[in-house]
C-alpha cells in the first residue's frame, strides 16, 4: 500500500471514530437498562408456599407468574420486572414507583375468595368468578363495595346456596380473613353478588383487580427484600461513572507513555471497544448494575491486556531482528494462543457466575462475558489493521517503544 | 531471572501473608453480612454531628436493643434482626423525629434460609469454577500446569480470605463475585505465562527446566506487571472515588489481583517446576 493512501485511512478512521462516539455516546448510555442499584427501587424475592390440594411445581410458579403479570397491568404499577429464580420462588423488581412497598404488599396477595355458609362450608370460590368491579355504595357514604359477577356453575351454585341459607349469613372469606357476612334475605338466582366490607375506592379498586385476575395458585412469603434510595442509586452511579472514566484516562496515558505509537492504537480500539460493549448491551437488553459498572472497567483492563502481550511480542520479534512487518505478523500469531486460552478461562468464570449469581452478580457476569467477546473481535480485527497501516507510514521502531 | 533458585524464599513469603490469615480464619472467622446470616440493614444519611450513640438510643426505644450501629462520614448503618416493611417504617418515623433531616439511603432485608443457599451456592460455583479451569487447561496444556494454577488459585483465595478476616472486613454476595473475578483473572496471568512455558517447552530436555521457566517467565514478565497495572487503575479510581457501598467489592478484587501477579509469576511457575522436576526424578 502506499504510504499515503495509509495517511488517508488513518485520518478517515480517526475522525469517523471521533464522530461517531462523539454522536453514539449518549444516546447509548440512555438506552441502557440502569439497574435498581443505580436508579434506586425494590427489589423483592417471595417463595412459594403451598395452598391445601396445590402443591408448588414450575407449573404453579409460571402460572402464579402470569397472574402477577395480569395484576401489575391492572394496577398500572410502573416498571416492574417479574421472574421466577429457581423452582419456588419469584422475584418482583420494581423501579421509579413511588411507594414500591405498597404496591408489592398488593401484588402478593392470594386473593383467594371463598363463600361460606354458617357451619363453615365452602359453597363458592373465585374461580367461578367471571367479573368483578368496584363501586361507590348507593347509600350516598364514602365508602366502596364490589360488584361480583359469577359464571353458570357459580351462578347455580350460589343460588343453591342463598336458597338453603335464607334468614342465615354467607360469610365472605378472603385469604381465610372474614369481610363481611351478609344475611340472606331470599335466593339469588341471577348470578350477582356484592362484597361490602369498609373499603376506600382505592382498596375497592385493588381488591376487584385482584379478584378478576384470579387467585394466586400458591401463598408467597418474602424471603428478601431490598430497597435502594433514589439518593444513593444516583449517587452510585454518578460517582462510579466518575472513576470509570479515571480510570480509563489512567489507562489510556500509561499506554501511550509506555507504547507509544502502538499505544495510541490501543487507546483507538478501547474507545471502539466501549462503544462495542455499551452497544451489545443495550441491543441485549442487559441491566448495568453497580458490581457490572466494576465489571465493565475490569473488562477495560482485560481489553488492554490483549494489546500489551501483543505489542510485547512484536517488540521481541523486533529484538530479534525481523522486519516491522514481519514482527507485527509473527507478533499477532504468537500472541494469539496465549490471549485466546487467558481469555477462554477468564469466560468460564463469568459462566459460572451468571449460572448461580442473582441480581447484581449477574449483571457484573454479563458485562464482564460481554466486555470479553469485545475485547477478543477487536484486538484481533481492529488493532491488527491498524497496526499493518501504520507500519506502512513509519518504519521507525523508536515510534514501536523499543 | 532466577524465579526458580529463590523460590524457597518465595513459598516463605507466601506462608507469612497466609499463616496469620488462617489463623485468624480459625479464630474468628469471617464478618459475615446479611446476606449470608439474615436480617436486616438500614442504610440512611443523618445530620453529621450525629453520634452512633444517638442513633443506638432511637434503636433500643424501638426494641432493637441488639442493633449494630456503624457511621462513615454522615451516612449510617443499623444492622438489626430481620425487619418487616412496618417495622422499618416504625424506625424510619423514630428517626425522623429525632434528628428531622434523615435520608433514606436503602434497605435490605434477608431470611435466614436464604444465607443458607447463598453459602451453598458460593461453594459450589468456585468448585465448578475450578474443575472446569482445571479441565481446559489439562486439555490446552497439560495436566502439570492444571495443578499448578490451581494451588496458585487456591494461593490468592487464601490470601483475600486472610485479609478479610484479618481486618474483619464485611462479606457479602458481592464478596463471592469478587473471589470468582479474583480467581478468574489470576488463572489469566498464569496462563499467559504458561502459554510461554508451553512454547519454549519444545526440545527442552528435563534438566533444562530451571532455565526454561526462568526464560519463560523473564519473557513475559513486562506483560505481567503492565496488564496488572492497567487493570488496578480503574480499581484504584473506583477505591478512592466510588460509593462506600461499592468499595469492600473493589477492595477484594484489588487485594486479589496484586497477589494474583505475584502468585502467577513466582508460586505458580515455581509449583509446575517442583511437580515436572519431581516426576522426572520418579
Amino acid at each position: 500500500m502506499q504510504r499515503n493512501t495509509s495517511i488517508a485511512i488513518i485520518a478517515a478512521i480517526v475522525v469517523v471514530i471521533g464522530i461517531i462516539s462523539y454522536f453514539v455516546y449518549q444516546p447509548l448510555l440512555n438506552n441502557i437498562n440502569l439497574g435498581l442499584d443505580l436508579r434506586g427501587g425494590l427489589r423483592v424475592v417471595l417463595e412459594a408456599e403451598e395452598l391445601e390440594g396445590e402443591k408448588v411445581t414450575q407449573d404453579t410458579i409460571e402460572k402464579a407468574l402470569g397472574i402477577l403479570r395480569t395484576r401489575v397491568d391492572a394496577l398500572g404499577v410502573k416498571e416492574t420486572v417479574l421472574y421466577p429464580q429457581g423452582d419456588k420462588r419469584v422475584v418482583i423488581e420494581i423501579a421509579g414507583e413511588d411507594d414500591p412497598e405498597a404496591a408489592v404488599n398488593i401484588l402478593k396477595n392470594t386473593a383467594q375468595l371463598q363463600f361460606m355458609d354458617e357451619e363453615g362450608n365452602v359453597v363458592l370460590t373465585g374461580k367461578n368468578l367471571v367479573d368483578a368491579q368496584a363501586q361507590m355504595k348507593r347509600d350516598g357514604s364514602n365508602e366502596a363495595e364490589i360488584a361480583l359477577e359469577f359464571d353458570k356453575e357459580g351462578t347455580e351454585l350460589f343460588a343453591k346456596a342463598t336458597s338453603e341459607n335464607v334468614g342465615k349469613p354467607i360469610i365472605i372469606v378472603l385469604d381465610g380473613q372474614p369481610i363481611s357476612a351478609p344475611t340472606v334475605r331470599e335466593p339469588i338466582t341471577n348470578g350477582q353478588a356484592v362484597i361490602t366490607g369498609n373499603f376506600t375506592a382505592k382498596e375497592a379498586q385493588d381488591l376487584a383487580v385482584l379478584l378478576r385476575s384470579g387467585a394466586l395458585p400458591v401463598s408467597l412469603k418474602v424471603m428478601e427484600k431490598r430497597s435502594i434510595g433514589p439518593t444513593l442509586g444516583a449517587d452510585s452511579l454518578d460517582k462510579s461513572l466518575k472513576a470509570g472514566l479515571v480510570g480509563l484516562i489512567a489507562i489510556l496515558v500509561f499506554m501511550i507513555g509506555y507504547y507509544r505509537l502502538p499505544g495510541l492504537i490501543a487507546d483507538l480500539s478501547l474507545v471502539i471497544y466501549t462503544m462495542l460493549v455499551l452497544g451489545t448491551m443495550a441491543i441485549l437488553d442487559a441491566v448495568l448494575t453497580l458490581p457490572g459498572i466494576a465489571g465493565f472497567a475490569l473488562s477495560i483492563g482485560m481489553a488492554v491486556d490483549a494489546n500489551v502481550i501483543i505489542y510485547e511480542r512484536i517488540k521481541e520479534e523486533l529484538r530479534w531482528g525481523k522486519t516491522l512487518v514481519a514482527a507485527i505478523e509473527a507478533g499477532f500469531k504468537r500472541a494469539f494462543t496465549a490471549i485466546f486460552d487467558a481469555n477462554i478461562t477468564t469466560l468460564i468464570t463469568a459462566a459460572v457466575l451468571m449460572y448461580f449469581g442473582t441480581g447484581p452478580i449477574k449483571g457484573f457476569a454479563v458485562t464482564l462475558s460481554i466486555g470479553i467477546v469485545a475485547s477478543l473481535l477487536v484486538a484481533l480485527t481492529f488493532t491488527r489493521y491498524m497496526l499493518v497501516l501504520f507500519a506502512n507510514i513509519t518504519k521507525n521502531e523508536k515510534a514501536y517503544g523499543i | 531471572m532466577q524465579i526458580i533458585k529463590r523460590r524457597k524464599w518465595f513459598y516463605a513469603l507466601s506462608l507469612i501473608i497466609i499463616i496469620p490469615g488462617l489463623i485468624s480464619l480459625f479464630l474468628q472467622g469471617l464478618n459475615l453480612g446479611i446476606d449470608f446470616t439474615g436480617g436486616s440493614i438500614t442504610h440512611i444519611k443523618l445530620p453529621s454531628q450525629v453520634t452512633t450513640a444517638e442513633v443506638r438510643e432511637v434503636l433500643e426505644k424501638q426494641g432493637l436493643e441488639k442493633a449494630e450501629v456503624q457511621k462513615s462520614g454522615d451516612e449510617f448503618y443499623l444492622r438489626t434482626s430481620e425487619l418487616t416493611q412496618e417495622e422499618t417504617d416504625e424506625l424510619m418515623a423514630a428517626l425522623k423525629e429525632e434528628f428531622s433531616e434523615v435520608v433514606f439511603m436503602s434497605a435490605e432485608s434477608v431470611g435466614a434460609t436464604i444465607g443458607g443457599e447463598l453459602t451453598r451456592n458460593a461453594i459450589l460455583a468456585i468448585s465448578i469454577a475450578a474443575v472446569l479451569m482445571l479441565i481446559y487447561i489439562s486439555f490446552r496444556f497439560e495436566w502439570t500446569f492444571g495443578i499448578a494454577s490451581i494451588v496458585s488459585i487456591l494461593h490468592n483465595v487464601l490470601v483475600v480470605l486472610g485479609a478479610f478476616s484479618l481486618f474483619q472486613w464485611e462479606v457479602n454476595s458481592a464478596f463471592i463475585a469478587a473471589i470468582l473475578t479474583v480467581i478468574g483473572y489470576s488463572i489469566n496471568d498464569t496462563i499467559v505465562i504458561f502459554d510461554r512455558v508451553r512454547e519454549n517447552m519444545r526440545g527442552t530436555r528435563k534438566q533444562d527446566y530451571e532455565d526454561l521457566v526462568n526464560r519463560s517467565v523473564a519473557q513475559t514478565l513486562t506483560r505481567s506487571v503492565n496488564t496488572v497495572l492497567t487493570s488496578i487503575f480503574p480499581l484504584v479510581a473506583l477505591l478512592i472515588l466510588g460509593g462506600s457501598t461499592i468499595k469492600l467489592f473493589v477492595l477484594a478484587m484489588l487485594i486479589g489481583f496484586v497477589v494474583g501477579c505475584y502468585s502467577s509469576i513466582c508460586i505458580a511457575s515455581s509449583t509446575w517446576y517442583e511437580i515436572k522436576t519431581s516426576r522426572a526424578a520418579a
